[in-house]
């Protein structure tokens, strides 16, 4: 499966300053799995040392957060996008 | 059950008729929900680039008391998007000049100021007194306070977030949704999203959010609107893209879940990684002292991890350039037997930098430009702008 992946500024940082990037995957895993191994930067500041996704990152499939769908788990469709979302704090 | 009690709605006046008609005029307001507006009491957190255009929308459209919540003072910085403020309001305490603007803007309006920071020890005793609150603050430990802080009390948190281009915007009410932490449990590692004085921010961004966070805060006064809980608006400027998503609540959140295990306020400062009470203090070293040993010869190395657009306002003579998310892997290209000093613009990321090098295991001396090159454009090289 063909799936975009929408990169918040936040990391950007870490993909070459691209803010949408395309990989193949059936499941959230491998996709994430797959940005790791495109940008090796940015696995630290995603995963935390046991492999869990940081809790400051949202992963949603469409407008659904994968909490509510299995996780990494979560089957993808063609065609589907992927957003990282992160906690953001600026208001000054 | 509506925010606004009937019992606490009074008549308005010949000139307040006059002056909300453009409200009065829309059936879904009308003269109910401008007395509404009038009832009610909203706190505002921040008075910068989101406090802003709450606060001079809100007093614009009438509602009665506005608390404004901020312990800085206004800076030249600041006037690029926090539009409350004149450039003769620089070095005044900004709930003082916001006061003053949004009273001359609306008269009638009741108007509190708290001239100190939001904490664990005055929170409930501020926030209990108003229908709800728009969090305009700008760092993690007040983001989770707030949060915290309105799912104790039962009042709506309206919540709006800026980061260079981005912007997120939603209502936690852990009354009917998700609350903060049901959406963030916890916060990013220090050092990993720059604050807005640091990373940057668009200033019609946190214009465009903020005034999105004063619809919604007369949305929920006047009721009967489909307010934004549950859902959480992003918007990105560069790109002109809005998203809405769907949140839900946490069944397990430690706050608003249904077995809490958090029941009172913490140490958000603790929470969110920013004491430090167990990792070793890391040596820094002033500008002045850098100049120093640069000027009798020292072997240092100077590693500048700002980003290449920030080195083009000022280039750190002799730095070597290495952005922050290359550091680790590119450890190897330092020698251990020489003191490395770590440099950024104010000398925050910097210490981050250090740590995720010791995190790693690099073992060489490491030390930490004490407030960055901005120190260094202060008291060596005056003629650069700090920026």
């Amino acid at each position: 499966m063909a799936v975009s992946l929408l990169v918040p500024t936040a990391l950007r940082g870490f993909t070459d300053r691209k803010a949408e990037l395309t990989f193949e995957g059936d499941t959230v895993k491998e996709v994430l799995d797959a940005l790791v191994g495109a940008y090796p930067d940015i696995k630290p500041h995603m995963f935390d040392e046991n492999g869990q996704l940081r809790a400051f990152i949202n992963v949603f499939v469409g407008d659904t957060n994968i909490k509510s769908t299995g996780g990494m788990a979560t089957k993808l469709s063609d065609g589907d996008t992927l957003m990282l979302v992160p906690a953001i704090a600026g208001g000054r | 059950m509506a925010l606004i009690s009937d019992d606490r709605l009074s008549e308005l006046s010949f000139e307040e008729l006059s002056r909300y008609s453009r409200h009065l005029l829309l059936p879904d307001v009308g003269l109910e929900g401008q007395k509404r507006l009038k009832a009610a009491k909203v706190l505002i957190v921040g008075t910068g680039g989101l406090g802003a255009p709450l606060a001079l929308y809100l007093a614009a459209a009438g509602v009665g008391t506005l608390g404004l919540v901020d312990y800085d003072k206004v800076e030249s910085s600041n006037l690029q998007r926090q539009v409350i403020f004149n450039t003769r309001d620089i070095g005044r305490p900004k709930v003082v000049a916001a006061a003053e603007r949004v009273v001359a803007l609306n008269p009638d309006l009741e108007i509190k100021t708290y001239n100190f920071s939001l904490s664990s020890r005055n929170a409930l005793e501020i926030i209990k007194d108003y229908d709800l609150v728009a969090d305009g603050t700008d760092n993690y430990p007040t983001r989770y306070l707030v949060g915290d802080a309105c799912v104790f009390l039962k009042k709506p948190n309206v919540y709006g977030s800026v980061f260079q281009f981005e912007g997120q915007a939603t209502v936690f009410d852990a009354t009917r949704g998700p609350c903060y932490r049901c959406l963030y449990p916890a916060p990013p590692p220090p050092g990993l999203v720059p604050s807005c004085g640091e990373g940057g921010v668009m200033g019609v961004l946190p214009g465009i959010i903020g005034t999105l966070q004063a619809s919604e805060v007369i949305k929920l006064i006047v009721g009967g609107a489909r307010p934004l809980i549950g859902r959480l608006f992003l918007f990105d400027a560069w790109l002109m893209r809005a998203s809405e998503l769907r949140l839900e609540k946490n069944p397990d959140c430690p706050v608003c879940g249904k077995n809490p295990t958090i029941t009172e306020l913490i140490d958000y400062e603790n929470f969110c990684g920013l004491k430090d009470t167990v990792q070793e203090p890391i040596p820094s070293i002033t500008a002045s002292e850098l100049k120093e040993r640069l000027e009798n010869g020292d072997k240092v190395k100077i590693i500048d991890i700002r980003e290449p657009h920030e080195q083009m306002l000022f280039k750190f003579p002799g730095a070597t350039p290495i952005p922050f998310g290359q550091l680790v892997r590119r450890m190897d290209e330092f020698d251990p037997t020489i003191d490395l000093v770590f440099i950024c613009k104010i000398g925050q990321r910097s210490l981050y930098a250090i740590r995720a090098l010791r995190d790693a295991g690099y073992m060489g001396p490491m030390y930490n430009l004490k407030d960055g090159v901005n120190a260094w454009a202060r008291d060596v090289e005056p003629k650069i702008v700090a920026y």
